[in-house]
Formats: structure tokens, C-alpha cells, sequence
């Protein structure tokens, strides 16, 4: 099985909001560090996940289907997915790919945590 | 793509509000793609569906891009018999429309007579990849990815899908009317059509199904407004008519 090219690290600012930073390629082989830093990101008191994309170097539609997976796992949750430090080429991929309507995008953590309130 | 492999980069299609026809290939129909919204698995009614087709292209030399040149350049050729798929004179290529003229049968076992007429827009390509998105009205809102890689010491062709059905005309036909199996049938008919193309034969397609979100999405119900199969039989007759007095008016000039 090929190796995931991408590290994540889970942050949690205060009990109710986890940030997961994303460094690297976001494929299909993503996948198990992805749902593995979101179990590490979600409790009972986690309400909304924060994806930090400023170190992103890389997301094929593969990754962008493990962010739908992703999504619903936090529905299910009934948290909040939200993401920052998307560049304006990823920016427009979320837009085509009509994800921007599901997790909303901020320029900015502090604008994020912000819309978490 | 091992760690130490440089991952393809790959192009994305622009975004778009709606679809805009402006290329269509000789023989497709042409319906239900003009103006149509492109939908997202997030935008559908039924539960949502990863369903992953894959095959071992066993003793073949040739690379996954080698394989993927192959499978963009012949797309229509691996589809089963009235699945007829029609790529625009650019090709598979990101923006670019594919039109699909196909047909549903009316119950389990009895042939395709209902016609569909639609179209899919390539909105990813890489060298060992393509991935299309569903307009409104397309049987299943979503996004299918047509993948080549290497994995021991073999190339693999892959067909993987991320959708739901598009609204409960569909869900119904998926759930009762054979529908999904037919969908599955079709994926099969694709790979080993290709492998057998590649002169790999004797493989099986191995199948994963995983149900990412088993709601039903209820606000989805209204898609049936923009229903291709409906609109298809409404929109059929027109299309030939006009056909037929198209032809008429060329042979006139003929003579």
C-alpha cells in the first residue's frame, strides 16, 4: 500500500473546537490519516472541527471525496466542519466541486474560531 | 505513487454556475445538459454510496499512464451495448462535456427501453486519473473517478463512485427496478472491456460498497423537476422530428 504524503496535527483551543493542520498531499492515501486525526479531533464536547489547509501542497478529487466522507462523519456528529488557509486555486476547486456550500471557508483561524462563537 | 514518487499534478475544470453547450459530438442527442447545474453528492435525495470497481491488469507492460492514454482516447468503446458515450472532439479533458445516451429497463429483467439522454463534465484530469461530475437531472448526483496505479507489481484500472441517487424516481429504480445492479453490471462491463482491449484476460473485478450516509436526503425531493429520464420521453419525440426534417431539408438541397 502506497505511503500518505501528508502529516496531520490536532489542536484543540478550547473543549468545543478542534483544529486539524494539514500539511502536504490530500489523496486517496490520505485517508487513514485524515479519519485518524479526525477521531483524535472529536469527543463529546467537540461542536465544530476546524481544517487548516495553509500547508497543503497537493488535492486530487480523491481528496476531495475524503472530505465529503469527512463531512458526513461530522453531520453525524452534528459538529460544524469549517476550513481556512485554502489558496485561491483551492478556493475555486471548492467552489466547482460545490463543497464551499457544505464547509464554509474563512481566510483566517481567528475568523474561524470566530464563526464557531 | 510510493512516498518518494512525484505525485501527477493535475488540471481542475473551471467553475461554473451552469452548463453551457456549445460542441456536440455527431450522433448524441443532446438533452438535458444546457443550462443544467452541476450537483455534487451533496445535492442529491438517496443515501450516499462509495462503490469502488477495480481490476488487476495482470502480465501487462504497460505503465498506469500508459493504461489511463488508453482509457481517456477509447472512453466509449468500454461501455456495455446501448451506453452509448460521446466526448466532445477535445477529448477527456477538464471543462469538457461527455454525453451519455442510454436507456432504464421499466422492471427487473426486461431490457432498456426507457431512454435517458444526458451528459457528465470532466472536471479533474492527471496522467493516471479523470474524474467527472453529474449535471441535475443525471440518474445519480455526484462525481465518478476513473483511476489507474500500480500496486504488486501489477497496473490496476479502477472506477470509483461517490453519489447518491439523484431524486426518488431514481431511488426507486436503484432500490426496486434493478437499477443499481445495472449500474454495477456497467462498471464491470468497463474494466473488463478495457483489460480485454489491453489483451488481459480471465480477471475478475473486484467490488467494494460503502455507505457513507444512509439518510435520505429529503430536501433533494424537488430534483425530480429536472429528471433526464422524464424528460427524455417528453423531449424524444421533438429531438427526432426535428431529426427527420434536418435530413429532409439537406436532402432538398441535394437535389
Amino acid at each position: 500500500m502506497p505511503q500518505a504524503n501528508v502529516t496531520m496535527n490536532v489542536r484543540h483551543p478550547n473543549s468545543a473546537v478542534s483544529i486539524i493542520d494539514i500539511a502536504g498531499q490530500v489523496t486517496a492515501f490520505a485517508e487513514n490519516v485524515l479519519m485518524d486525526a479526525y477521531t483524535e479531533a472529536s469527543n463529546e464536547t467537540t461542536r465544530a472541527v476546524i481544517l487548516n489547509f495553509s500547508e497543503l501542497e497537493y488535492m486530487n478529487s480523491s481528496g476531495i471525496g475524503l472530505l465529503v466522507t469527512l463531512l458526513i462523519r461530522a453531520q453525524r456528529q452534528k459538529q460544524q466542519l469549517l476550513a481556512y488557509g485554502l489558496n485561491d486555486h483551492y478556493r475555486q476547486i471548492f467552489d466547482l466541486t460545490r463543497l464551499d456550500e457544505a464547509i464554509a471557508l474563512y481566510s483566517s483561524e481567528a475568523e474561524a474560531l470566530a464563526a464557531v462563537g | 505513487m510510493a512516498e518518494d514518487k512525484e505525485q501527477p499534478r493535475g488540471a481542475w475544470a473551471p467553475a461554473v454556475e451552469r452548463l453551457s453547450v456549445s460542441d456536440v459530438p455527431e450522433g448524441a442527442i443532446n438533452l438535458n445538459l444546457e443550462g443544467r447545474v452541476p450537483v455534487s453528492p451533496l445535492q442529491g435525495f438517496g443515501p450516499l454510496w462509495q462503490k469502488s470497481f477495480r481490476i488487476r491488469l495482470r502480465g501487462l507492460d504497460k505503465s498506469p499512464a500508459e493504461v489511463m492514454a488508453i482509457w481517456k482516447a477509447e472512453f466509449p468503446r468500454f461501455q456495455p451495448p446501448g451506453n452509448n458515450f460521446y466526448p466532445t472532439l477535445a477529448g477527456v479533458q477538464p471543462g469538457e462535456l461527455i454525453f451519455i445516451d442510454s436507456a432504464v429497463s421499466a422492471m427487473p429483467g426486461v431490457l432498456p427501453a426507457i431512454p435517458i439522454a444526458s451528459g457528465v463534465r470532466v472536471i479533474f484530469a492527471d496522467d493516471e486519473t479523470f474524474t467527472i461530475m453529474t449535471p441535475q437531472g443525471f440518474p445519480e448526483a455526484g462525481w465518478n473517478t476513473f483511476a489507474t496505479f500500480e500496486e504488486d507489481g501489477s497496473t490496476w484500472a479502477q472506477v470509483q463512485t461517490m453519489a447518491r441517487t439523484s431524486d426518488p424516481i431514481y431511488e426507486f429504480g436503484f432500490r426496486f427496478m434493478g437499477g443499481s445492479r445495472f449500474q454495477d453490471e456497467t462498471w464491470h462491463h468497463v474494466l473488463t472491456s478495457l483489460a480485454g482491449y489491453l489483451g488481459v484476460n480471465d480477471e475478475w473485478v473486484q467490488v467494494r460498497k460503502v455507505c457513507i450516509d444512509p439518510r435520505i436526503r429529503w430536501r433533494g425531493i424537488t430534483n425530480v423537476w429536472h429528471n433526464a429520464m422524464i424528460r427524455s420521453m417528453i423531449g424524444m419525440p421533438g429531438w427526432a422530428l426535428r431529426k427527420i426534417l434536418g435530413r429532409g431539408r439537406e436532402q432538398k438541397k441535394g437535389w
